[in-house]
């Protein structure tokens, strides 16, 4: 264990909560031992820790004044600025004082400022719907860089908000940053244009997906419980969103498409508004507008068209199925 | 007299802040305001029918499933859908697993750690109880913890992942399982199973359900070792059974197809959705006391008089409690039943309520498991109408939940929200009656000078609440 454990702060605005349970899913070692660990001691956690009310309120105080050594600061669920600016819909109770204001003064002093889950990242589902809150995040507003602490925020160890987007996020990808910037291995250079840290959002969705063979030859699921590739009609975003959800695995070995359901690229800026019905995938003349990521149009067009006139007739009836119907041929000659 | 104001309440689900009025050593009132106002009713207008299931869950993280199994449950009757059997039984699976993990945070997280403080350090249970119990550092969470994220592979087979799954549909679940599959989902509910009969009960579960009064709870808890009983020792010394009681008047829309639904106005008696109605004068909101159906969602934070953003749900005017504790009253067990009519609801029962469930309710996901058929179907499809309505019930772990959903001219045109927590936890109504916690805060003892008491922090975690439901 190092010798100076390093002091987190976590706090909960205008979120869910989702991301604290979600990481109570972390395994091998569980989330306390896991931090304990890694060197970082949970000074207050508003759904973990012993103290509240004056005793947690002092700790906070603490630490916007600087009496308090604040390393890591971790916001969870966006920032309410509404309504018209004032903070109102979120006053942190027992204070009499907006949230937006207590995050503004604890930022100021944090090492490290990490928002956990696309509300803190970019506004996320609590911005959806003519976002009537006034949500943002903490250093974006949706796609647009600003958020509550601007553009050109950065927190006292030199590094921008780090974005640990998901809704919710995997405990992997919040407790991994937190080992790295425990061990000093965290730079600039391991954040992607939105801030998001590499290790996962280098990664997309579809890495990994079971739905693979389907995909291959574009062999599409209609209808829900259905096997097939759900990108062509089941609005799945898991070829263009970042993130390694088929990789890493969720609560032991689920992820989104596994679960049966597609990808609604909650790792991304603004998917809470994706200006079609999630479950649909929008398409012009028939082909899906939001194409797989790195490839040109012509190229899918090419080979969707190929590998449609090329579907093993197994692949095709399985896709429309909830079971298989068609088992894979065991070949009497041996394998080669 | 004196005003105190309390908060932030650690270990509840949000965010919370309780004003107390304090005249000769007791509460002489108390108001709870729910501080967070996000506007997911207001989002929901306009949206793609469908579009609820992605959004609602995310209302709540920790009532995820019951938001989407509330969204399933109203697009369903909206689209007139039934789903098979298969279906069924893996929204049962899923939504027992949120309930019962729930539980399970709830005790060992969020509520027992209260008496792991200094205040209590000169009883007799301290040493054991803070060694087991204290917030992060405390012994059970070695155990607890790897148990509820093992449970919860349920969710990875079953729903993709916890929270916030879209696997709940209208027709029945996205997700087939194959036979192995099911097996995998076997194995981990014993392995569940031995977490709670060697810690959390040191018995097996069908005894503890199968407990029919208050003397076979003594008689069973005798020499016995096991976290149930540390806490009803605990709850004995601190007289929890006296502390925290509401109007004991208790909602439950019933669940898994194994608890009713029903109303317990001094007896049980079927549930009228048509009797609940949103009374808004205490909060800022606009408008008058309307039933959810026609529900309006105006924020208004200057408004006179009030003091939260939670709406005053009332059934048939009355203010009701919902949780654990109501379910097994409409359920009828008999412990429940005779320890209400014995001493009425208290911080005890409900918890006492709440760890029953899990005796009770994993032997029938053990049961619904067996019965998953592969080859069968999973969902079932229908076209969506391009008007109509549906409504959605269902039990989340802290209680009873509702969504009335309206739909013209194929989009969302109201979508309303009534959450257990905003029932537990609402502000008084237009005839100056408090709501079902600011009653079991009402007239206990406190200490004044004491700024954050303790027994009012028991009283209020035994409600289990669910703050970022209860305005979403």
């Amino acid at each position: 264990m190092p010798e100076t454990m390093l002091n987190l702060l976590w706090l909960q605005s205008g979120g869910c909560g989702g991301c604290t349970l979600s990481l109570l899913n972390a395994e091998h070692p569980h989330l306390f031992n896991h931090l304990e660990e890694a060197g970082i001691r949970l000074l207050w956690h508003p759904s973990l820790s012993q103290a509240s009310g004056a005793e947690a309120l002092d700790l906070l105080a603490a630490c916007a004044e600087g009496r308090e050594r604040l390393d890591i600061l971790c916001v969870e669920g966006s920032v309410m600025t509404g309504p018209h600016g004032t903070g109102r819909f979120h006053m942190l109770s027992g204070t009499g004082r907006p949230m937006m204001s207590w995050v503004l003064d604890l930022a100021a002093r944090a090492r490290h400022v990490m928002a956990v889950g696309t509300c803190a990242a970019f506004g996320g589902i609590t911005a959806s719907g003519g976002n009537p809150g006034g949500a943002v995040g903490l250093q974006y507003d949706g796609e647009h860089p600003g958020g509550l602490l601007g553009q050109g925020f950065r927190a006292g160890g030199g590094l921008p908000v780090i974005n640990v987007a998901g809704c919710p996020t995997h405990p992997g990808w919040v407790l991994d940053t937190l080992l790295a910037l425990a061990l000093g291995r965290f730079s600039g250079a391991d954040l992607d244009p939105l801030h998001r840290p590499r290790f996962y959002a280098d990664h997309l969705v579809h890495h990994g997906c079971p739905r693979n063979e389907f995909y291959e030859f574009k062999a599409s699921a209609e209808k829900a419980s259905d096997q097939g590739c759900m990108m062509e009609n089941m609005g799945c975003k898991g070829t263009q969103a970042h993130a390694d959800c088929n990789t890493r695995l969720w609560n032991g070995a689920g992820s989104c498409l596994r679960g049966g359901y597609a990808c609604v690229s909650c790792t991304e800026p603004r998917f809470e508004e994706p200006g079609h019905p999630f479950a649909e995938t929008p398409k012009v003349a028939g082909i899906p507008i939001g194409l797989p990521t790195d490839m040109p149009k012509a190229w899918f067009v090419a080979l969707a068209a190929l590998s449609k006139s090329a579907t093993p007739r197994r692949v095709r009836e399985n896709a429309v199925a909830d079971h298989t119907v068609v088992t894979p041929a065991v070949k009497k000659t041996g394998l080669k | 007299m004196t005003t105190r104001i309390l908060g932030p309440f650690n270990r509840v689900e949000g965010d919370l802040e309780v004003h107390l009025d304090i005249a000769d050593g007791k509460v002489a009132a108390a108001r709870v305001n729910s501080p967070l106002y996000r506007g997911f009713e207001q989002m929901l207008p306009g949206k793609a029918p469908q579009d609820a299931l992605v959004i609602v869950p995310r209302i709540c993280g920790i009532c995820s499933v019951a938001q989407s199994a509330a969204a399933a449950a109203a697009l369903r009757g909206f689209m007139g859908l039934t789903p098979p059997p298969n279906g069924l039984l893996a929204e049962h699976l899923v939504t027992a697993c949120e309930n019962l993990a729930d539980h399970l945070s709830h005790f060992y997280l969020f509520f027992m750690p209260d008496f792991a403080r200094p205040v209590y350090q000169n009883r007799a249970w301290f040493p054991a109880v803070a060694a087991r119990f204290q917030a992060v550092s405390g012994s059970a969470a070695n155990d607890v913890l790897p148990a509820r994220a093992e449970f919860m592979h349920l969710m990875g087979l079953m729903a993709g992942k916890w929270p916030h799954t879209l696997s709940l549909q209208p027709g029945g679940s996205s997700r087939p399982l194959e036979h192995s599959e099911i097996l995998r989902l076997i194995t981990l509910l014993r392995g569940f199973r031995r977490f709670l009969e060697r810690h959390v009960f040191g018995d097996a579960l069908e005894v503890l359900a199968g407990l029919d009064s208050l003397a076979a709870l003594g008689r069973w808890r005798e020499g016995r070792a096991g976290d149930l009983v540390l806490f009803l020792s605990v709850a004995d010394d601190l007289g929890l059974d006296r502390l925290g009681r509401a109007g004991d008047r208790f909602l439950s829309y019933g669940a898994y197809g194994l608890f009713p639904a029903g109303v317990w106005v001094g007896g049980a008696a079927a549930l009228d959705p048509a009797a609940i109605a949103e009374d808004v004068s205490h909060a800022w909101m606009a408008g008058e006391t309307l039933a959810p159906a026609q529900g309006l969602t105006r924020p208004l934070p200057d408004k006179a008089g009030a003091y939260t953003w939670c709406k005053a749900p009332r059934y048939g005017g009355q203010v009701v409690e919902t949780g654990a504790l109501a379910r097994q009253m409409l359920a009828g067990h008999p412990l429940i039943r005779a320890w209400v009519a014995a001493k009425g609801g208290s911080v005890t029962a409900r918890v006492l309520a709440r760890l029953l469930e899990l005796a009770i309710v994993v032997p029938e996901m053990e049961r619904w498991a067996k019965a998953l058929t592969p080859g069968e179907p999973w969902c079932h499809q229908a076209e969506l109408p391009a008007e109509g309505v549906g409504i959605g019930l269902v039990e989340a772990a802290r209680g009873s939940l509702g969504h009335w959903l309206a739909v013209r001219h194929g989009r969302i045109a109201n979508y309303q929200i009534i959450a257990p927590t905003t029932w537990n936890f609402s502000p008084r109504d237009a005839g100056g009656t408090p709501g079902a916690l600011e009653q079991a805060l009402a007239g206990m003892e406190v200490d004044p000078g004491d700024p954050m008491p303790v027994a009012v922090q028991h009283v209020v975690r035994s409600f289990d609440p669910c703050m970022v439901c209860t305005v979403h």
